[in-house]
């Protein structure tokens, strides 16, 4: 009986070895372990033996049991772990074939930079408000020290609001200074607020030209504020944009409501600092006009301008993504074809 | 302005190479824009004398010129037709490097026969030398060009091209730059001395001068020379007026404009004989009245352009331009040489008037001094005598009715410091306004400064104007870097308007691009067209503003809504093959308030067409429609926290019957619709287009900007599906709104909507989802039957509804 024993148990292990999916595992165990396997049919006929050897036998039968129970368990691990890791041929994907298509929606690429613009001065403590883009001459011009008939009128060419006889002339803002002056005129030192807005020019349109832009006008007046400061602000704001290593300039330049004026320039992204044709040869790349802010200017909004000083800057937006991405028509902008917007 | 190396050298030493010089000047605010040198590739090119000339042996148009190099003589075969006996000439060597006429390449040049006979170099054009593109014939040099002396040492030169700000007229001028440059090396300023022999009677004996508008002409200087004989300016005069871009006329008008182009001030020089009654008079122009300019055109004047007159007549547009009857010609033998001051607005507005603008009038467009006058006058005569001859009259007419004198602008270096944050002391300050020609004067303390502002500098007016010119001379590379200190504003509140506003755009944005929608930017300005064609009827219900001076009709009003823009944009992309389009945008309208500033309104405007996903295996195969958009509403204004309702809508752009009024808290915020097809054609769209408007002022209205917690449910909720059968004219909102009556319905979703076999003509199927839910206990089924059966008594009694069998 003993051999039969081992026996039984030696087949059931081959036969176990062979086995490779769950259902023929299934199978065996009702072969082996069922009700009606040799084994179960040896222990039922235990009763029939001498007490001596049936202790015997049985205590064997039991072991024997217990070990073909535990392989088969050990035999279904196996098989579990075997289907999970390589898969029947019947649930393989084509993983190739393309994905359940989303509508992909983007933000324009002026939204994007300007939000990046914010975003750095926002962290210097500067508010962000908007003003309006229909404005007064006054606010366009006078209170920014351009007089009717001032030369400094040239550098803006203007698209003016269709007016009756004596009416006050209306414009579409040239620039985002006037804020400079609503601003103060409503609130008192310390300032420090950016302008981001749309601006717009009486301008014959070509690559490098547009009729609309968008411009940020930054304004920080409080008692000693110099042009340290501006440099300082202006040269993080640079840093951050375009990284550590672009090459920044600072240089005297002329808007009559600033002075000392200023001019910020970056090292030319494409030829870098050599001359092309891009930066005009020169190596540079103006970003934007700044200064601080004359105290005519200040004088006219009632802040003291012995006591107090301040600078302002306005940022020409599209310039940067157009220096970043390589753009070299800005009319692509607003012209707003998808082939250009989903790029960004 | 274009200035000249070897003009700017005679009054200052320049050790600098033109790229630093150009930097240096850039830096300070005077704009180099680009650096010509002319003569760099010059090298075996010298100046020679011709000797002889001889007829070639083959050729009739050929001729063999004898050319003295000073170090011999050289023989040469020569086509151009201008060359003579005795001329001066670019004589180049074998190896030059010149440009092919033809080719317009660059060449080495080589040993040659031409017709059998060796040439051992050439005399060549301007063209050859990269001068013009003159090519007829050789450059005859002045008389005077040292013979054997290399082309390039008498000849090239380098020429700035400046860009000089409106505040800087001094720089319009070679001194004014030159003293930049001495300022910013270093370098002393050198100007020579003017004096020359009066020699004839005394100049009010020949004419007087009247100004009639002291207010418009603050100076009028003159000056007389008798006996003058026009005939071309030497070759050195010619040459500085080339390099600076002006062409040469006549020795008298050239001086005018050399001195212009010296100091900065312009001249002008009248044929004596041809001012009737010996007089000048500056006044207004009369209404009516003409001129015939120097151009030769007959122009209109008015009462705002002044005029310099004779006794009888205009004889030129003040600081403008000349008239023709006046003008110097090849019989002037007397000239009244002007030099006067205009007052800047009027030239400005008569430059506007006339469409014409002259180097004249771009530097009295500038405001130039009533101090320059003087100078250059006596400059101008000068030079006159020299190069024209002739006696000049005996003193100078000078009409001054506008001498201001400046007041002093007081500095401290503590000024300097507050403004640049550059400690610089006061001596270093005193030495470098002095450099500019600025006169300063120490106080009795020595910390403050008394600076008087010279004539040429009108734009210094303040303290302000005095740092920057200190720190710009210094250098504004040496501005400290430093990073604002002064305490922070107070920052604005969440909930103050205007950070509501920005709020609610960035979410809507963010919103909207997570739905697949792309933003656009469309121009503020657009076609009347484009606004009519958004009315089936092709009406303007808001009359929009309207530029005066529009730069094409494409962009002539401002938009009252932003329909037109993103119509346009949709009817742009369709014609590319774009399938599926979502698009959006945020932005301002415009909507006028009579002579006030226009109320400018944000407004959110989308459109959809086209198939709702891209060509796929696995892709929705549908068209966006009415339902796509509408959902896009409710996600929107859900997400926002408010609860919407949608009423029948009427605006034009959207087809009857298939169009809504968002409505949020009893107001309407928007719309939501198909668009009209007579819109959709008129903007050439290829497919039904789905819009959405929402008025994002009124919207913000609604936002109360607080939201209330409600606990989760604690018991289960029980879920029923019903089948109705219905009339089809009724709304489901109205069948929604009954079942949402009954207590204990906390979610209704109608999940199907069918029409067709089975269900009766005229009726339609609803399937909705119904989920009650008590949030005091466990609910029964005795309970929710009870609750569905009173619904369906009710809906039956109401609306006439059956369940479906």
């Amino acid at each position: 009986m003993l051999e039969q024993l081992k026996d039984l148990h030696a087949q059931a292990l081959e036969e176990l070895n062979k086995v490779d999916n769950p259902r023929e595992l299934e199978l065996w165990r009702v072969r082996h372990l069922g009700k009606k396997s040799s084994l179960t049919r040896m222990l039922r006929s235990l009763a029939t033996l001498p007490l001596e050897k049936r202790r015997k036998v049985g205590a064997q039968a039991n072991e024997i049991k217990k070990a073909l129970e535990s392989s088969l368990e050990e035999r279904r691990k196996l098989l579990e772990e075997a289907l999970l890791t390589s898969p029947l041929e019947s649930q393989r994907l084509d993983v190739t074939l393309p994905g359940r298509p989303l509508p992909v929606g983007r933000l324009h690429p002026t939204t994007q930079i300007l939000s990046e613009i914010c975003d750095v001065f926002k962290n210097m403590g500067f508010q962000v408000i908007e003003g309006p883009d229909v404005e007064w001459d006054y606010y366009n011009f006078e209170a920014l020290n351009i007089p009717q008939h001032h030369p400094a009128r040239d550098m803006f060419a203007t698209l003016w609001i269709d007016a009756g006889m004596g009416e006050k002339a209306r414009l579409l803002r040239t620039h985002t200074s006037p804020m400079q002056i609503r601003l103060m005129e409503r609130e008192r030192p310390p300032i420090r607020a950016i302008v981001p807005g749309r601006t717009y020019r009486y301008e014959a349109t070509d690559a490098t030209h547009e009729s609309m832009f968008y411009q940020v006008e930054g304004l920080a007046v409080d008692k000693g504020i110099t042009m340290g400061d501006l440099k300082g602000t202006l040269f993080d704001f640079c840093r951050c944009l375009f990284g550590e290593e672009r090459k920044v300039r600072f240089r005297c330049d002329y808007f009559p409501f600033v002075e000392p004026g200023v001019e910020v320039a970056i090292g030319c992204s494409a030829c870098d600092g050599a001359g092309c044709r891009l930066c005009g040869y020169s190596g540079w790349l103006e970003i934007l006009g700044a200064g601080m802010v004359h105290p005519d200017v200040l004088t006219r909004v009632d802040i003291d301008p012995g006591l107090y000083s301040g600078f302002a800057f306005g940022l020409g937006v599209e310039r940067i993504p157009m220096l970043r991405y390589g753009i070299d028509d800005i009319r692509l902008f607003y012209s707003n074809d998808l082939r250009f917007l989903r790029q960004f | 302005m274009k200035v000249a190396l070897k003009w700017l050298r005679d009054y200052v030493d320049i050790k600098l190479t033109p790229e630093d010089l150009a930097e240096m000047l850039t830096m300070a605010g005077l704009e180099v824009k680009g650096i010509q040198t002319t003569g760099g590739t010059w090298d075996n090119v010298v100046i020679g004398e011709v000797i002889a000339l001889n007829p070639h042996p083959n050729a009739d148009r050929l001729k063999l010129a004898t050319v003295d190099l000073g170090t011999g003589q050289v023989t040469t075969v020569c086509g151009a037709p201008n060359i003579e006996l005795g001329q001066r000439v670019p004589f180049a060597h074998i190896g030059a490097r010149l440009i092919d006429p033809h080719t317009e390449e660059t060449v080495l040049l080589k040993p040659a026969k031409i017709r059998g006979v060796a040439s051992e170099g050439m005399v060549c054009s301007e063209k050859e030398l990269g001068i013009s593109d003159s090519h007829e014939g050789i450059l005859a040099l002045p008389p005077e060009a040292p013979i054997g002396t290399p082309l390039n040492a008498y000849l090239g030169d380098v020429i700035f091209d400046l860009d000089v700000t409106p505040n800087r007229p001094d720089c319009l001028s070679v001194i004014g730059v030159a003293r930049e440059i001495a300022a910013l090396t270093g370098e002393p300023l050198r100007l020579s001395p003017i004096h020359y022999g009066e020699l004839e009677k005394p100049i009010d004996s020949f004419a007087s001068v009247d100004i009639a508008e002291p207010d418009l002409c603050s100076r009028y200087c003159a000056s007389l020379i008798t006996g003058i004989k026009i005939a071309p300016s030497p070759g050195w005069l010619q040459q500085r007026l080339n390099s600076c871009g002006m062409r040469p006329i006549n020795n008298v008008v050239d001086v005018t404009n050399y001195v212009m182009l010296e100091y900065g001030q312009p001249l002008h020089a009248f044929d004596y004989h041809k001012l009737k009654g010996r007089q000048i008079i500056v006044r207004r122009a009369g209404n009516g009245e003409n001129i015939i300019s120097l151009d030769g055109t007959k122009r209109a004047l008015n009462p705002d352009i002044l005029l310099i007159a004779d006794k009888e007549e205009a004889v030129a547009v003040a600081g403008i331009m000349g008239g023709l009857d006046s003008e110097v010609t090849d019989q002037t033998d007397t000239i009244l040489l002007e030099s006067a001051n205009f007052n800047q607005a009027t030239i400005r507005r008569g430059c506007s008037h006339l469409q014409l603008q002259s180097e004249a009038s771009i530097r009295f467009d500038k405001g130039l001094n009533s101090e320059l006058p003087l100078l250059p006058l006596k400059r101008a005569t000068q030079l006159l005598l020299e190069l024209a001859g002739g006696r000049a009259a005996k003193g100078i007419i000078d009409v001054y009715p506008g001498k201001s004198k400046p007041r002093p602008i007081l500095l401290t270096a503590r000024e300097v410091e507050r403004l640049s944050g550059l400690e610089v002391n006061i001596d270093e300050i005193l030495k470098l306004l002095k450099t500019l020609g600025f006169e300063c004067q120490e106080g009795d303390s020595g910390s403050q400064i008394s600076v008087s502002v010279p004539y040429w500098r009108s734009d210094v007016k303040c303290s302000a104007d005095l740092v920057e010119e200190v720190v710009r001379i210094i250098g504004y590379e040496r501005i400290p870097i430093t990073r604002l200190g002064s305490p922070l504003p107070q920052q604005k509140s969440k909930l103050s308007p205007s950070a509501r506003q920005s709020n609610l755009k960035e979410k809507l944005r963010s919103m909207l691009t997570g739905f697949g929608f792309q933003e656009i930017l469309t121009y503020s300005l657009v076609s009347l067209e484009k606004l009519q064609k958004l009315s089936p009827k092709l009406e303007l219900k808001i009359p929009p503003l309207k530029v005066a001076n529009p730069m094409t009709r494409e962009q002539e009003y401002l938009r009252t809504s932003l329909r037109a823009g993103l119509l346009s944009t949709l009817s742009h992309n369709q014609k590319f093959g774009q399938a599926g389009i979502r698009l959006f945008e945020i932005g301002k309208v415009f909507l006028p308030r009579g002579k006030d500033l226009p109320e400018e309104k944000d407004m959110l405007c989308a459109v959809l067409s086209g198939s709702r996903t891209e060509l796929s295996w696995q892709a929705d195969k549908g068209s966006l429609d009415f339902f796509d958009a509408k959902g896009v509403v409710e996600n929107l204004l859900n997400q926002l926290g408010l609860k919407v309702t949608f009423d029948i809508g009427d605006d034009e752009i959207l087809f009857p019957g298939r169009g809504a009024d968002i409505i949020v808290k009893d107001e309407k915020v928007g719309i939501v619709g198909d668009v009209h097809p007579r819109v959709t054609q008129a903007f050439e769209l290829s497919n039904a287009v789905c819009l959405i408007e929402i008025d994002l002022e009124k919207l913000l209205t609604k936002l109360t900007g607080t939201k209330e917690y409600q606990p989760i449910p604690r018991f289960p909720s029980v879920t029923r599906d019903i089948a109705l059968v219905i009339d089809e004219q009724v709304n489901y909102r109205t069948v929604e709104s009954i079942i949402r009556n009954f207590p204990l319905v906390t979610q209704v979703a109608l999940f199907d909507l069918y029409q067709g076999k089975q269900i009766p003509e005229g009726k339609k199927s609803f399937a909705i989802r119904i989920i009650y839910q008590s949030p005091k206990h466990t609910l029964t089924d005795e309970e929710v039957d009870q609750t569905q059966e009173q619904m369906l008594a009710r809906l039956h009694q109401e609306l006439g509804a059956t369940l479906r069998d």
